[in-house]
């Protein structure tokens, strides 16, 4: 394998060097700071359109290979890469950022030009997360995407920023330090750094427990699973609109993915032993997170926690599989499982982001997020009102939107392995449409509740461009999700089929 | 005793610095006050140009010289320059510091210098003997420049404390070393590797050889100020003039950790059994209560005090996998600290200016305001300290933590670990006041900048941080080849 293309190199060095720019041009120069940033975050969208439109369906191998020696002494090397599981959420993350940006444009008065860098340059660590086929290479984009991150609730964040973003950071840090001990450690079995080769290495039972459990400490804070959830709320109530967009839409997603490229191949037998284990951490976050989201009367946290609550769907997906292979000893059928967990992380990014950029829309002009402040919004902000019932509804899983085909194909795998793990997975459909609903009703509807809301001005054309790209999308992938399931196809069969492989 | 001149060619650093630092404390004599800065300038010449010297005269074998008393060998070559540049760096960092206070005077500059020769000597030890010499030379020097400040009571109770508490240690490692020397009769380091290598079998030479190990490595946990022989560390690095902390905070390690390889590795490799649970205790007390106690801290030097007792715990690990891949590490560790710690309290030397010192955590916040450029350097040289990547601190934890899980310590790593999480807070802490807090009513405005060297040497220092970060490759090739 040689470096035939550097595609992935461009998609996260270009939003660091746009980012580097941004902060050089600075707010001295008028609009020209986030002008650049736009400018920047665009290209980098079509790039990864291009690795989109280029990627090979048909192979699981890893594609637009970068492989450079880099710290010869550690053996760590440049190694980028991406697979049908990994491409999607590249595309994702720069399609965010524009969204970011476009939402940052006027909002954030003090420091504009820093927040924008700041968000360009986690997008290009995101980006090398994501790309990332050296698990030191993927450890650093994991740690160093935690700084632009920390620094944008610490600076822009709500009145309570300070313990949040240093929460979220020691959670993650704490999270991430032992996934390094289990790298180091498979490091000195196989003297390799690769994380390809670590998916062949052979291991033993009680290594394999300990590794299951430093990564599910990692990943598990990062999705966030219950009961280590508990730094989100925080950081989302606290984060300003751009920051919870960016973490509810894509860094969530990382743990998932580290889930897929660590956990499931790298020690699938204890994957396996400890499935139910899983599972019911998955459904508890589903059920239980679902009715704890029902008694938020903050907005923000009320998403936060339907976050928490659609990504135990994604965990409960990956490990369905197992209890499947279990039960009829072929992974016949059981590819639908994780399928439909990726189809729920990308669509969850496309309606959590559109989520919170709502409430951001209504925090912007009354500087409140209680649910409580608002109520009848609908009479002042008839457009605004239209395109928030409807990422609403996708929240809730309607047919025809995105979020009903993860959620829908994650409940027929289920059925396969249980008949009852599915019916509670599938409760999420009457909970997530309760808090959701409830909280559109008590917003939106009714009567017009004060002079606050009495004075509200409709969405300006800024917002309304990025409802409407966000409208599009949800739509698009849920009447027509076909394109995205097909990219995924034959890298989750070659990993249903890793996983039935004993490692021991 | 035989003489030969062309051993002197070997020993060509330590002569040049020793003929160059009696030039500047001549010259210093006939300058006027007005005018030391031609003093300054000349230190600097002097460690520049030794560091040249040192840098000529690398490669090859390692050479034993002076009856085998004296060892010039590639790590010993390596250390040096790294202590030579660093010293220069943090010249370079207390000028202005020490002109404000007074304190800007020939004295500071030579007593440096013969620090730094102390240290080079003790790098070239090949005998207890010549070791000890080094090691004093360096340490009397040190309390010399912490007394500098003779009419501050705290820098005063510093030095006295130093002082009393640092002889007590030295005579602990001369204790030591003469049990050493009764059991093997030698005081030649490689003689008395040979030694212990073939008497492995004599229990009664074996329980005199770990009585005075016992004293030697509580001669080396003082110096270093490894817990639970840390308590000068705090209050020295406080009590000192912070120019003379940051010479403190940052060469001596490297010496330190020669000390550590001249010793344990060269000299007593076969009682690893011995030291390595020794040392053992000594890391993870240092990096459990350094990191701890620095939660407690308001004082940036007293913080960055307890980070530098558990930056050392971590420095031993790397020793105590006693592999040689572990002594690099300890290595790239040893340098790469002395750097960021001299970036930390050049900050402080930067922030600090007249009858002000910028010591206290909350003279910090709302930084990120008023000095955006600075405020990101030192939030690279924090997160550096608390090894997060992209920083070279992450790469020295790295190392030393692959180190120890090759040799199956993996609990220890996982104990290492969880207890620079816990130091992380403390770094973020200072993050969080310099970027989120608004300025305090009242509080001191810091000193206005303008391009001046201090400000010019930390944006180096901190960028040189990052860099390494991004290719450390370089340094651990260097460390690599000065150990293997």
């Amino acid at each position: 394998m040689s470096s035939d293309s550097s595609i992935l190199s461009l998609l996260i060095w270009l939003p660091i060097l746009g980012g580097l720019l941004t902060l050089a041009v600075g707010d001295r120069r008028g609009p020209f700071g986030r002008i650049t940033a736009l400018l920047f975050s665009i290209i980098t969208l079509l790039i990864s359109l291009s690795l989109f439109a280029e990627f090979d369906r048909t192979t699981h191998l890893m594609q637009f290979v970068e492989l450079v020696p880099w710290i010869e002494p550690f053996n760590i090397n440049y190694h980028l890469g991406v697979d049908g599981i990994s491409m999607p959420f590249i595309v994702l993350t720069s399609f965010m950022t524009v969204i970011v940006v476009i939402a940052g444009w006027e909002v954030i008065q003090d420091r504009n030009a820093q927040y924008m860098a700041a968000f360009l340059i986690m997008t290009g660590l995101m980006n090398g997360v994501f790309a990332a086929l050296d698990a030191i290479l993927f450890y650093i984009f994991w740690e160093a995407m935690l700084i632009p991150m920390f620094i944008i609730i610490g600076v822009w964040g709500g009145p309570n920023r300070v313990y949040a973003t240093i929460k979220f950071f020691l959670y993650t840090f704490l999270g991430s330090v032992f996934m390094l001990i289990s790298l180091l450690w498979l490091y000195s079995e196989s003297n390799t750094f690769s994380i390809l080769a670590y998916h062949d290495l052979k291991i033993g039972m009680s290594a394999q427990m300990l590794i299951f459990f430093a990564f599910l400490l990692a990943f598990a804070v990062k999705v966030p699973m219950w009961p280590v959830h508990t730094w989100l709320p925080d950081a989302h109530v606290e984060a300003p609109t751009g920051g919870s967009v960016v973490l509810a839409a894509i860094m969530l997603k990382m743990g998932a993915y580290g889930f897929l490229r660590f956990t499931l191949p790298i020690v699938p037998d204890a994957s396996s032993e400890l499935d139910t284990f899983m599972i019911t951490l998955s459904l508890i976050a589903v059920v239980y997170i679902g009715f704890v989201a029902l008694v938020q009367q903050d907005m923000k946290k009320l998403i936060a926690y339907s976050s928490i609550s659609h990504m135990g769907f994604v965990t409960l997906g990956f490990f369905i599989p197992f209890l499947i292979f279990k039960q009829s000893g072929s992974m016949e059928g059981a590819a639908i499982g994780i399928e439909g967990a990726l189809a729920q992380m990308i669509s969850h990014g496309f309606i959590s982001g559109a989520m919170f950029l709502s409430v951001g829309v209504l925090y912007d002009r009354l500087h409140s997020r209680q649910i409580g402040d608002y109520g009848g919004v609908a009479n002042t902000m008839p457009a605004f009102a239209a395109f928030m019932l409807f990422f609403s509804m996708a929240n809730a899983g309607l047919p025809g939107t995105s979020g009903f085909v993860g959620e829908f194909m994650v409940i027929l795998g289920a059925f396969r392995a249980n008949f009852w793990i599915a019916f509670l997975a599938a409760t999420t459909l009457i909970i997530g449409a309760a808090y959701t609903l409830w909280m559109y009703k008590r917003v939106v509807y009714g009567k017009v509740a004060n002079d606050g809301v009495a004075g509200l001005s409709d969405m300006n054309h800024r917002e309304f461009l990025m409802m409407t790209i966000l409208a599009v999308a949800v739509l698009g992938m849920g009447l027509y999700p076909a394109p995205i399931i097909d990219v995924m196809h034959a890298s989750v069969d070659h990993l249903l089929q890793q996983i039935t492989i004993s490692k021991l | 005793m035989k003489f030969d001149v062309a051993e002197l060619t070997a020993v060509a650093p330590e002569l040049t610095l020793l003929t160059l630092a009696c030039l500047v404390l001549l010259v210093d004599l006939f300058v006027k006050e007005e005018s030391r800065i031609i003093t300054g300038l000349l230190t600097l010449g002097s460690l520049l140009i030794t560091a040249a010297v040192v840098a000529a005269g690398m490669g090859g074998e390692s050479q034993l010289l002076f009856s085998e008393s004296v060892i010039r060998d590639p790590m010993g070559d390596v250390l040096k320059i790294a202590i030579l540049l660093i010293t220069t760096m943090v010249f370079l960092y207390s000028g202005d510091y020490q002109k404000d206070r007074g304190l800007y005077r020939g004295e500071y500059f030579v007593l440096g210098l013969f620090g730094v020769l102390g240290m080079m000597i003790l790098i070239a030890a090949h005998s207890f003997l010549t070791l000890y010499l080094g090691l004093e030379l360096m340490s009397l020097s040190m309390y010399a420049m912490v007394a500098l400040q003779r009419d501050e009571a705290r820098a005063s109770e510093a030095a006295m404390k130093y002082f009393v508490l640092g002889a007590l240690a030295s005579g602990m490692l001369l204790y030591g070393i003469s049990m050493l020397y009764g059991a093997t009769g030698t005081l030649n380091i490689s003689e008395v590797a040979h030694f212990i290598q073939g008497q492995k079998e004599n229990a009664d030479l074996n329980l005199v050889l770990v009585f005075g190990l016992v004293f030697v490595v509580s001669g080396i946990a003082f110096k270093l100020g490894a817990v639970p022989f840390h308590m000068w560390v705090p209050d020295v690095y406080q009590g000192a003039p912070t120019s003379v902390t940051t010479y403190i905070a940052s060469v001596p390690k490297i010496a330190a950790f020669a000390l550590v390889m001249r010793l344990l590795v060269d000299g007593l490799n076969g009682m690893v059994a011995d030291w390595q649970p020794m040392l053992m205790i000594l890391a993870l007390l240092s990096m459990a209560l350094g990191n701890l106690i620095a939660i407690a801290q308001t004082n940036l030097k007293r913080m960055l005090a307890y980070s530098g007792i558990s930056h050392i715990g971590f420095l031993l690990l790397g020793v105590l996998s006693a592999t040689e891949a572990g002594y690099e590490s300890a290595m790239f560790y040893a340098i790469t600290y002395a750097l960021t710690s001299a970036g930390g309290f050049g900050m402080i030397l930067l922030m600090s200016r007249k009858g002000f010192e910028a010591e206290e955590l909350s003279d910090y916040k709302g930084l990120a305001k008023r000095h955006p450029w600075y405020a990101l350097m030192m939030l690279i040289l924090l997160f550096s300290m608390a090894g997060v990547p992209p920083t070279v601190g992450f790469y020295a934890k790295l190392a030393v933590l692959q180190q120890v899980i090759s040799v199956g310590m993996v609990w220890l790593a996982i104990a290492a670990v969880a207890f620079s999480v816990i130091g992380a807070f403390y770094y973020l802490r200072v993050i969080k006041m310099i970027y989120f807090d608004p300025e305090e009513e009242g509080s001191q405005p810091l000193q206005q900048f303008d391009l001046n060297p201090v400000g010019i040497t930390l944006s180096l220092n901190a960028i040189v941080v990052l860099l390494l970060g991004i290719f450390p490759a370089q340094l651990m090739l260097i460390c690599q080849s000065a150990i293997g």
